[in-house]
Parts: C-alpha cells; sequence; structure tokens
C-alpha cells in the first residue's frame, strides 16, 4: 500500500481542492489542445474546400457571359451571290473569307454611322475585333435561307477572345501592350462600344450548345459536343451496369454457395474497386480498341470502360440494400410456398430497389467526374462535329465528355480557356449536384426503419 | 439476314413461344391452373427460353467462328510471304474485309451494279470506292481484291447458312418446349435453373475484368521486354524517351516522382484526418457531426479533374510565389508540393470517414474503463481508443496511399513532366500515371518501345496498388476479428 501513496502525486501542500494543481492544469490544456486541433483540421478541410469552389465559380461564372457586337448587315449579292440566281448550292462556293470581308465592312459602316470616334485604330483592326466564327454563322444562316440576299439582317457577332477578357477584367491596357493580338486603342473603342449598346455581354448559349473551337478562338468554344458525349455515356453505363450489378448481387447475397469461386469473386470485387482508373482506360484501349476493334473516341468505348469500372461499387451498394431486407420477409415468402427465386424477385428485389437506385446514381454521379480512363481511349480529340442520333449509331461516332473538356481546355496556352475550364466545372457540378440531391431524395422518400 | 432482323426474328419466336406454350400447358390442364406443376406463366417463359437462347447462343459462336474458318480459307490465297508476319497478316485482312465492306456498301447504295463489282480490276477498285464514300489508304494488290471478292462470296454463304441455322434452331427448340409441355411438366425448376445460370454468369464479370486488366497488361509488357532490357526498365535511372529510338526507358525516376508525391500527400492528409476523425468521433456533439462529416465527404465526391485545375490554377502558382521564390528553391508552377498538397486534400475525407467508422467501432467499454480509472479524454483517445484502433487507421492510410500512388489527373495537371530524380519538392516531378497518359494519348500504333511501356508501367502500377490493398485489407480483417 505504501508504494501506491508513494507514486501519487503530491497535492500542492495547504492548497486549496477547487485548485488545480499544475499537473491537472497540464492535463487539461492537453484536452484543450487536442480538442483544437480536431476543429482546427475540419476548419481546415473545410475551408480548402469553399476556396476551391468558390475560385472556379469566380472564374467560371464570367463562361456563361460573352461579349457580343451587333450590328445592321446588308447581304450583298455581289459577294455573296456571283451568279444571282440564288442557288444554295453555288453561293456555297463563296467560303468564309468573303462572308468576313462583308462583316468587317457592315461594322465599319455601322461605326461611322453611329458616329462612333474609332480615332488610332485602323480599319483593318476594326474587322479583328469580330470573332472569327462570326462570318461561319452568316454564311450557315445565308446559305439555309437564300432570301436574305440583298437584304439587310442584324446579326450578333461574338467579339474576340481578347475584347471579352477586357470586359471581363482579364485582359488590361497593360496587357494589351505586349500582346500582339489586341491594342490599347482597340481597348478604348470597346468602351465607347459598350455606352453605345453596341457591345452587350448577354447569356452565352453557345457555351452549353456550341461545339469545342480551335487555340485561336476560345470565344467560340462550347460544351455541346461534351455534353452530349457525357450522356450517351451516363445512359450506357447505367444500361450496361445495372442488370449485371443486380444480377450478380442477387446471386452473390443469396444463392452463392460458400466455396472457392465465391470467395475469389469477392476478393476480385473488392479489388477492382481499389484499382486505380488508368488501369482500366488501358485495358479499355488494349481490349476494346486494338482487340474488338471498336471506333477510338466514340461514347460506346468510353461508356464501356466506364462500367467496368462503376460495376464494383454498384455491386457493393446492391448488395448492402439487399441484405437489409430483414429476415422475417424471406421466412414469411418462404413459409407461404413460395421458391427461392420467386422470393427474391417477388419480395427482397422490389423491397431493394429504392436502396439499390440510391447506389447506382451515386455511382453514376462518380463516374460522370471520370477522366483519366477516358484519355487513354482518346476522348481529349479536338471534336467539333456533333455525335450523330442515338438510334443512328451516334455512340460510335467520335465525341468528348464533359470533364475531358475540362482537362483539355485547361491544357490550353490562351487564359481565356481557363475561364472555359472553369465553366465546364460549374456545369459538370451541377449535373453532380442535381444526382446526389435526387439520390437523397429518394432515400428519404422511400427509407424504410425495419 | 442482318443480324439484327435476325435478332428481332428471335424475339418474335420467343414471344410466340411463351404464348403458345402457355396456351398448351392450360389446354392440358383443361383451363384449370391449379391442376398444373407451376404456374401458367412459367410454361410459357419456357417457351420462349427455349426458343430464343440456343439460337442465341449458337449465333454467338458463329459470329465468332466465322471470319476465323474464312480468313484461314483466305491465307492460301497470298503468297506466304505475305502473311508470316503476325502484324502484316493482321492489316491485310483488314485491307481485305475494308475492300469488301465497301463493295457491298457500293452495290447497297446503288453506285454499282453486282456484276460490276464483281468484275473490278485491282487498279480502277480504289478510285470507284472513294466515289462511293470509302476510303481506302495504299493502292489495292490484285491478290487482296481477288481475296476480298472471294470474301464477298465465303460470307454471303456463311450468311445464308447462319440465318438458316439459327431460325431452325429457334423453331425446333420451340417445338421440342411445346411437346414437353403439361400438367407434369416441372416448367418453374426449369426456368428458376435458366435465370440461376444467368445470375451466376453476371457475378463472374468481376473475374474476367480482373483477367482481361492482367492479360491485356502482361501479353504487351512481354512484348515490351522483348524489345527493351527488363534490367534496364526496373533499375534504369534515367528516363528520357525518344521516338526516333534509342530511348533510356528507367522506372526509378518515375517511381521516386510517385513516392515523393504520395509522400507529401500522406503528410497533409494522415494529420489533418485524423484530427477531425478523432474529434467527429470522440468530442464533437451529434448535431456538429450530422452537420460536418457530410460536408467533408462533400470533397470525395468533387471530380479529380476539378482538383487538378485547382493545383494548376490556385496551388500551384500560390507555392511559387509565397514559398518557392523567396527561398530561391524553384520558379516552376507544377512541383511535388503542389500535387502533393491537393492530393493531400483530395484524400483527407477518405481517411477521415474510414478512420471515423474504426474509432466509433472500438467498444464502449473501454471508453468507460479508461474514464472511470479518472484519465481525461484526450488520455483515454491516446491511450486506449488510437490504440485498439491502430490497426484499423493503419489500414485506412496504405489504401489512401494507394490511392494516392494510382491518382492521375491531379498529378497530370499539377505535377510536372520532368522525369528526374531530386530530392527538391519544388521542383517540377513526374509520376507513373503521368507518363502512361502522354506515352498512350492519341497513339494506338503498339509497335515501339515507347508506347509499350505505357503497359509495363501500367502492369507496376497495378502490382504495387494491388499489393497495398491486399495488405490493408488484411490488417483490417484482422482487427476486425479481435472484438467478435
Amino acid at each position: 500500500m505504501t508504494d501506491v501513496t508513494a507514486g501519487a502525486p503530491e497535492r500542492a501542500r495547504g492548497g486549496s481542492l477547487l485548485e488545480g494543481s499544475a499537473r491537472t492544469k497540464r492535463r487539461r490544456a492537453r484536452e484543450w489542445r487536442m480538442k483544437a486541433y480536431g476543429i482546427g483540421a475540419i476548419v481546415l478541410s473545410l475551408a480548402t474546400l469553399f476556396v476551391m469552389l468558390a475560385t472556379i465559380l469566380m472564374d467560371g461564372v464570367s463562361a456563361f457571359r460573352q461579349a457580343t457586337i451587333t450590328f445592321p448587315v446588308t447581304v450583298d449579292a455581289v459577294i455573296v451571290d456571283k451568279a444571282g440566281n440564288r442557288n444554295p448550292e453555288e453561293m456555297a462556293k463563296v467560303t468564309t473569307i468573303g462572308y468576313k470581308r462583308l462583316l468587317s465592312q457592315a461594322f465599319v459602316a455601322h461605326l461611322a454611322a453611329e458616329g462612333i470616334d474609332t480615332a488610332g485604330v485602323p480599319e483593318k483592326d476594326l474587322g479583328d475585333m469580330l470573332s472569327d466564327d462570326g462570318p461561319a454563322r452568316l454564311r450557315d444562316r445565308v446559305l439555309a435561307d437564300p432570301s436574305l440576299v440583298g437584304q439587310v439582317v442584324e446579326v450578333s457577332v461574338y467579339a474576340t477572345g481578347r475584347i471579352d477578357g477586357y470586359l471581363k477584367g482579364r485582359v488590361t491596357r497593360a496587357t494589351a501592350e505586349r500582346d500582339t493580338n489586341v491594342t490599347p486603342e482597340q481597348l478604348d473603342l470597346a468602351d465607347n462600344l459598350v455606352a453605345a449598346g453596341i457591345l452587350t455581354m448577354p447569356f452565352n448559349w453557345g457555351f452549353l450548345t456550341g461545339p469545342d473551337a480551335s487555340d485561336l478562338r476560345p470565344e467560340a468554344s462550347g460544351l455541346g459536343v461534351a455534353i452530349i458525349g457525357s450522356l450517351y455515356m451516363m445512359v450506357l453505363v447505367a444500361i450496361f451496369t445495372v442488370p449485371v450489378g443486380v444480377a450478380a448481387s442477387i446471386y452473390l447475397e443469396e444463392f452463392a454457395p460458400k466455396n472457392r469461386l465465391t470467395d475469389l469473386i469477392e476478393v476480385n470485387i473488392s479489388n477492382l474497386a481499389a484499382v486505380p482508373s488508368i488501369v482500366f482506360g488501358i485495358l479499355g484501349l488494349a481490349i476494346f480498341i486494338n482487340f474488338m476493334g471498336l471506333p477510338q473516341s466514340s461514347s460506346l468505348v468510353g461508356a464501356l470502360v466506364i462500367s467496368l469500372m462503376t460495376l464494383p461499387t454498384i455491386i457493393i451498394a446492391t448488395r448492402a440494400a439487399i441484405r437489409a431486407v430483414p429476415p422475417s420477409i424471406r421466412e414469411a415468402a418462404l413459409g407461404i410456398g413460395a421458391s427461392k427465386m420467386q422470393l427474391v424477385f417477388h419480395h427482397v428485389l422490389p423491397l431493394a430497389m429504392p436502396g439499390i437506385m440510391t447506389g447506382t446514381i451515386l455511382g453514376l454521379a462518380s463516374a460522370l467526374g471520370e477522366t483519366a480512363p477516358l484519355l487513354l481511349i482518346g476522348m481529349v480529340a479536338f471534336v467539333t462535329n456533333y455525335p450523330a442520333g442515338p438510334f443512328e449509331g451516334g455512340v460510335m461516332d467520335p465525341a468528348t465528355a464533359l470533364p475531358v473538356q475540362v482537362y483539355s481546355w485547361a491544357s490550353r496556352s490562351d487564359p481565356a480557356f481557363i475561364e472555359r475550364s472553369s465553366g465546364a466545372i460549374i456545369v459538370l457540378l451541377v449535373f453532380l449536384v442535381i444526382m446526389n440531391v435526387a439520390a437523397i431524395l429518394l432515400r428519404r422518400r422511400f427509407e424504410r426503419r425495419w | 439476314m442482318s443480324v439484327f432482323l435476325i435478332l428481332t426474328v428471335l424475339g418474335v419466336l420467343a414471344l410466340a413461344g411463351f404464348v403458345l406454350a402457355r396456351q398448351r400447358a392450360m389446354a392440358l390442364a383443361g383451363g384449370d391452373a391449379r391442376r398444373l406443376h407451376s404456374r401458367p406463366n412459367y410454361y410459357g417463359w419456357h417457351g420462349s427460353i427455349m426458343a430464343a437462347v440456343p439460337a442465341m447462343l449458337f449465333l454467338a459462336v458463329w459470329q465468332i467462328v466465322q471470319p476465323m474458318v474464312i480468313e484461314s480459307r483466305l491465307s492460301g490465297m497470298f503468297p506466304p510471304e505475305m502473311v508470316q508476319d503476325d502484324s502484316a497478316r493482321t492489316l491485310l485482312f483488314a485491307d481485305v474485309r475494308r475492300i469488301a465492306a465497301g463493295l457491298e456498301s457500293a452495290i447497297a447504295s446503288g453506285a454499282m451494279s453486282a456484276d460490276e463489282a464483281s468484275a473490278l480490276d485491282a487498279g480502277a477498285v480504289r478510285d470507284r470506292l472513294a466515289a462511293t464514300g470509302v476510303a481506302l489508304g495504299a493502292d489495292v494488290q490484285p491478290e487482296t481484291l481477288a481475296a476480298a471478292q472471294e470474301y464477298r462470296g465465303l460470307a454471303t454463304v456463311g450468311g445464308l447458312w447462319r440465318t438458316v441455322l439459327v431460325l431452325a434452331l429457334a423453331v425446333a427448340g420451340l417445338a421440342y418446349a411445346i411437346k414437353l409441355t403439361g400438367p407434369e411438366f416441372r416448367a418453374r425448376n426449369r426456368v428458376e435453373g435458366v435465370v440461376l445460370a444467368l445470375l451466376m454468369l453476371a457475378s463472374t464479370i468481376a473475374i474476367l475484368t480482373t483477367v482481361g486488366i492482367v492479360l491485356s497488361m502482361l501479353s504487351e509488357s512481354i512484348r515490351f521486354f522483348g524489345m527493351y532490357p527488363i534490367q534496364d526498365f526496373f533499375f534504369g535511372l534515367t528516363w528520357s524517351p525518344a521516338f526516333q529510338g534509342n530511348s533510356q526507358l528507367g522506372l526509378l525516376p518515375l517511381l521516386w516522382g510517385t513516392l515523393y508525391i504520395t509522400l507529401i500527400s500522406m503528410l497533409v492528409a494522415v494529420p489533418v484526418g485524423l484530427f477531425a476523425a478523432i474529434y467527429l468521433a470522440e468530442f464533437a456533439d451529434a448535431r456538429v457531426r450530422a452537420v460536418v462529416k457530410p460536408l467533408i465527404e462533400v470533397i470525395a465526391g468533387i471530380p479529380t479533374v476539378v482538383f487538378g485545375l485547382f493545383a494548376l490554377v490556385t496551388v500551384g502558382p500560390l507555392v511559387r510565389d509565397w514559398i518557392a521564390m523567396p527561398t530561391g528553391l524553384g520558379n516552376s508552377g507544377s512541383s511535388v508540393v503542389t500535387a502533393g498538397i491537393v492530393i493531400g486534400i483530395l484524400n483527407i475525407p477518405f481517411i477521415s470517414s474510414l478512420s471515423d467508422d474504426i474509432i466509433t467501432a472500438v467498444p464502449q467499454s473501454l471508453r468507460d474503463g479508461s474514464l472511470g480509472l479518472g484519465a481525461t479524454k484526450a488520455e483515454t483517445v491516446t491511450q486506449v481508443v488510437l490504440p485498439a484502433a491502430l490497426p484499423g487507421i493503419v489500414g485506412a492510410v496504405l489504401m489512401a496511399t494507394s490511392r494516392a500512388i494510382g491518382e492521375t489527373m491531379i498529378v497530370t495537371m499539377g505535377a510536372g513532366a520532368a522525369a528526374q530524380l531530386n530530392l527538391n519538392p519544388f521542383e517540377a516531378m513526374t509520376t507513373i500515371t503521368v507518363k502512361i497518359v502522354s506515352q498512350l494519348t492519341g497513339d494506338t500504333e503498339f509497335n515501339s518501345p515507347e508506347t509499350l511501356v505505357a503497359f509495363a508501367l501500367g502492369i507496376s502500377l497495378f502490382v504495387i496498388t494491388l499489393c497495398l490493398n491486399v495488405f490493408a485489407l488484411w490488417i483490417v480483417r484482422k482487427y476486425r476479428e479481435q472484438y467478435e
């Protein structure tokens, strides 16, 4: 007994019981420190998350607005229809160069008519403020409707990326001094145009619907092809993974005998869930493209690769949902004479369905953001043609996907593409939020406590 | 008949099988379902299965075997030196198939009559096909054209037999099912047997995927090691691929970059994730926990390409301007530290939610015992809970490590592309995954060691991450047994 008292901490002689000893204070301080570290860690991670989302939102939200110049153009028959017979096939011989001249002349004339001061900006630079995308659009419009020839039409043409960047604060007069693509005088003129209401910043539908554009025309690049490609892929992934995933889960949960093969399957599923995604890309390249000869960059190959990757996730979620159905249901069904198969398909599966749906939607949401394997099967290619409709073999056409578009824009040199890239992330995140909210609502609506 | 049309006919036959077999069962039972062994629909399902499934299996086998048979028949038409080499042979038959398909589509679109197509000579075929929208690469050899014509003939004959045999098999299956049908016939057991087989087949896809991964990477890696010495790959200190040949493809610089970045990411993720988990599991009250835990898990739901852009646009310049440049350690926007920090952030929720689960799984009696002896909460955590949870936490950290090693987008966008063995964390370095992407993107001609090396890199990555995961699972499982 004496040992114990000897080892005990000596209380400060004569001190009050209400006052902690130095050692107690130390112990309390440690307690306090540990809490502070914990709170610090949480604050740090949430702050990083917030900063990341805020930066992307701030960088990207301007991608949805686009500097656009509006002015009337006389579609001059001398330029666009030399033969003069309004035959679209003959008019198609006039290239965009002709239309570019038409647009520049009309723009210069309109500025003169409005009395806007163009001091210091040579006539050629005036035309260069219009995006190269404008002539192509005007040409398509005229070819689709030859009756426009000879008339005055109101056109809205994107301003070039530099002018756009100036209005969004990315380009300043100081950078314009060093830039060969824009002069400070053009920026002054842009201010005047804004004041005159010719240069406006409307909502940019082209960003959501248009195809990608080359390095030189960031203002014309859009997400249309990427959104269609991602949509095709998600639908195909759902078609491939849901039946197979549910069937595999049913077998493993309800029928599989305890043997070597079952163990092997289980180990495989848990390991596949942890294989780096890029390895699935290699698999897709070697098997689907080289061995089976499916077309590169197509949404079909992308969907196959992503399906193999998502399958383990969906199997794990589905098995959890099936396991959550209580044994009493099974026993009741067996008790009134149902076969094992009837028990599963008539009782367990319908009851597990909400859980399966939730797991599937979450699996698809993570599949939507997957990028690395798609790079290897060629979806990073520069695609400007929309894939065909889903029933005309569109899944075999080259396409890109939303996250891949984020990557390929981020790797271009013009800073205007960083804005586009962030804008694409906003679109991607909106889709992810919708899917996650759907999963949460589904869970709330159908969740059942047994 | 095209495959699609055959499948449609099979679908119709299956429907007919359902109706006929069900009707016959009901008729034989005198209209009273109680006298049947199974419920009437099972007889119907049996009818459709017998009509469709054997025929479909036969069709699938035929689709695989027919091209192989035709190719072996056609090989005799070429001089032996043209078909000796495997890759030349593959290219040759791809040409033959393309010409044959081009001729067929030209006939189908009416640009050519069937007689014209059969009488074409080798010189004209390229121009004629180009006119109908089929582009051929090189000039067509007379042998190739002859083989293509022969191919068309064989394919037509094969297609005819295919249609006849498949439909005959479907009708025979249907007839057999109807003949079997009767009140005593155990239709449900049969149908359930088939469904069980399908379920089992679905569950083997996981194995097939693993086999596919290993085989595809292994076969190409073996080809790579045939061209490039294996010891130079695993122990080489230089990575400098050159597409004109003479590349040095050493794994070590890439492995070093990978491990260095992983180390830094773990230095970020482990303390932050662990402290967050300890706080949430032991100190936070239920309401805080209910809000904060899902918020941290939001990080895990954000696509990695978003983190990549964050590394490229925000973290990279920040590290360069505030740390690397003032200390004179580097001036590169992409660096080991940048990628490491961002991967660390990505892994925080992974470590925190796994550790949280493990800490909450420690039995309450251990905590009660410790608190009862007078320990503070912090002492309970460090001296009782954490030691009890340690194996599980180690498992979680190992799994997070394997994720960091396999991470691709963040390092592609944030770590740089320079392969070097360097200790300075503010230099740009590169990883295994970055090089897999850069060696394979936009290239599918697998003939040079410079592209094939990606498969050797892939299999190294696969083996490393697999070992880590298996080891982690083993630790976690061993730990779990302690409290059961």
